[in-house]
């Protein structure tokens, strides 16, 4: 028994180390080093960007593109602790605009906008319109309030009579901490129904249908991005909102869904 | 001498800072607030239930493995082992994946009318998944390190298994049954990945003190200072009563 203890553990070893091996060589291509002559640009980004900065970041060629995703809010509360990312866009422009107000980031900068709806899956839903959500024993998945996603949400709410918007609150099973939370719940049979941005239905490959908002209760949603004070790489970051503003970065935006900045 | 100073100073610094940041009164007024009574009481509630489940079916299978020899026993044992290691967002995708609307025994929870997924139910589920292991394991080491005379010595004198297991096996490997215990309710109360991803987040139904701390961050760090300060006296607490209960044996069952 106890030479067996001590094989199995080795051999579980080799097993994940090959596992992990097996991994790296599998997306084609050698795996990409990291460049030595190009500095490290590090960006915060909201959730709902992740498609689209990822693939701005591969051909973003000043430099080594890293992100990080989450809730907006999460992003500027690191940044109110003092951590330093070169460049942080949100889905918002208030926390920009807060931050920017408490001398933390440079003047930020609107550079794209997005439509919320109401996502359902493709298949098998309960869900049809803004109304089936009023019905009991339907199941919605929101964004908390303090997420730009959760706040566009309680507005488009809030224009509804108060007896459907209270119907629909009670159906609420989740209040995640970003998007991806409210997909990840939606792509999983989790809910029934969930408010995310078009671009993140987009982003599902079909698994997600959209239904529309009414027009006047659709809210202006603009995302604002600044480059951060006391940046590493300040030119880089300059170069990286630039081509969000016009250029790749924007091309990538349009492609995953996004529209273009709310006139006003 | 000099690396031990290093270990204790990383590993107390981050728990000063938090109680040195708030102070006492700004702690009990964050405690004043709905969100925070709500996600204690959930925490509190859904770890002894999931902990209670865990003991209860645990101990005897804990027992079984410390006891008996069979075929494939070292498997059975790394398979338990397995959820000691996964990062808690492999956890919950897995329970998603196994026990989701979608998942492996989706319709079969579902025909049978339980709801897991985004209820109190699941918090309790996703916990118990997470923590079990830390139970098992010290459970199945403190029944191992029992002398197995008195065993003998109980079913010779004509005691069924059953009550050699609850009158001699249980009261004597006490300690280490506890300090396990308490290693699995502390992982318990911790838990943030699996519970977001397989019960959500939301008040008084699934959004336990790790997840109130995370939402508050972004809004009112002060008061997510306070919360995790709260989390940090009971889990001491915790730690503390089963360092008195276990008294000296307690690194002793630790360690083997």
């Amino acid at each position: 028994m106890r030479a067996r203890r001590r094989v199995l553990p080795l051999a579980a070893l080799l097993l994940v180390a090959g596992l992990v091996l097996a991994g790296c060589g599998g997306d084609g291509g050698p795996p990409r080093a990291p460049d030595a002559s190009k500095p490290t640009l590090t960006v915060s980004a909201a959730a709902s960007l992740k498609k689209a900065f990822t693939a701005y970041g591969k051909e973003f060629q000043a430099a080594d593109a890293r992100f990080s995703f989450a809730g907006s809010d999460e992003l500027a509360a690191q940044i109110r602790q003092g951590v330093k990312p070169d460049v942080f866009a949100a889905a918002n422009t208030k926390l920009p605009d807060q931050l920017f107000a408490k001398g933390l980031v440079e003047k930020p900068t609107v550079f794209a906008g997005n439509r919320l709806v109401l996502a359902v899956p493709a298949e098998g839903g309960k869900v049809t319109s803004l109304t089936d959500l009023e019905r009991q024993g339907v199941t919605v998945a929101i964004g908390a309030p303090s997420v730009p996603v959760g706040s566009y949400t309680r507005t488009v709410l809030g224009k509804l009579p108060a007896s459907r918007s209270r119907a629909i609150m009670a159906n609420v099973r989740s209040e995640e901490p970003d998007v991806a939370g409210i997909v990840g719940k939606l792509t999983q049979g989790a809910v029934d129904a969930g408010f995310v941005y078009v671009s993140d239905v987009r982003g599902t490959d079909g698994k997600l249908e959209t239904i529309e908002l009414p027009d006047e209760a659709q809210p202006s949603v603009a995302y604002g991005v600044a480059l951060v004070k006391g940046a590493k790489q300040p030119t880089q970051a300059e170069a990286f909102i630039d081509g969000l503003v016009s250029g790749p970065g924007q091309r990538q935006l349009e492609a995953a869904g996004f529209e273009p900045p709310p006139s006003g | 001498m000099a690396s031990l100073a290093t270990v204790l100073c990383f590993l107390t610094l981050p728990i000063v800072a938090i109680f040195v940041d708030t102070g006492p009164l700004e702690l009990l007024a964050s405690l004043r607030e709905d969100g925070a009574l709500e996600a204690l009481r959930l925490s509190v509630v859904c770890s002894a239930i999931a902990i209670g489940i865990i003991v209860l079916v645990g101990t005897p299978a804990a027992y079984l493995l410390a006891t008996r020899r069979f075929r494939g026993r070292a498997t059975v044992v790394t398979l338990i082992e397995i959820p000691l290691v996964l990062p808690p967002a492999v956890a919950g995708i897995g329970l998603l994946a196994a026990l989701g609307p979608n998942g492996l025994l989706g319709s079969l929870i579902d025909d049978a009318g339980i709801e897991l997924v985004l209820t109190t139910a699941g918090v309790i589920v996703a916990l118990t998944f997470v923590s079990a292991p830390f139970f098992l394991r010290q459970a199945q080491s403190a029944f191992e390190a029992l002398d197995r005379t008195w065993l003998d010595a109980s079913r010779t004198l004509g005691a069924s298994e059953p009550r050699t297991f609850l009158a001699v096996a249980i009261p004597t490997a006490g300690p280490g049954l506890i300090s396990g215990l308490a290693l699995a309710w502390g992982r318990a109360l911790g838990e943030f990945g699996a519970t977001l991803m397989f019960a959500g987040s939301f008040r008084g139904v699934t959004q336990t003190v790790p997840l109130a701390i995370y939402q508050d961050f972004s809004t009112d760090f002060t008061g997510a200072l306070a919360l995790s300060a709260v989390l940090v006296a009971v889990s001491a607490a915790l730690l503390l009563s089963v360092k008195l209960l276990g008294g000296s044996e307690w690194l002793g069952g630790a360690a083997r």
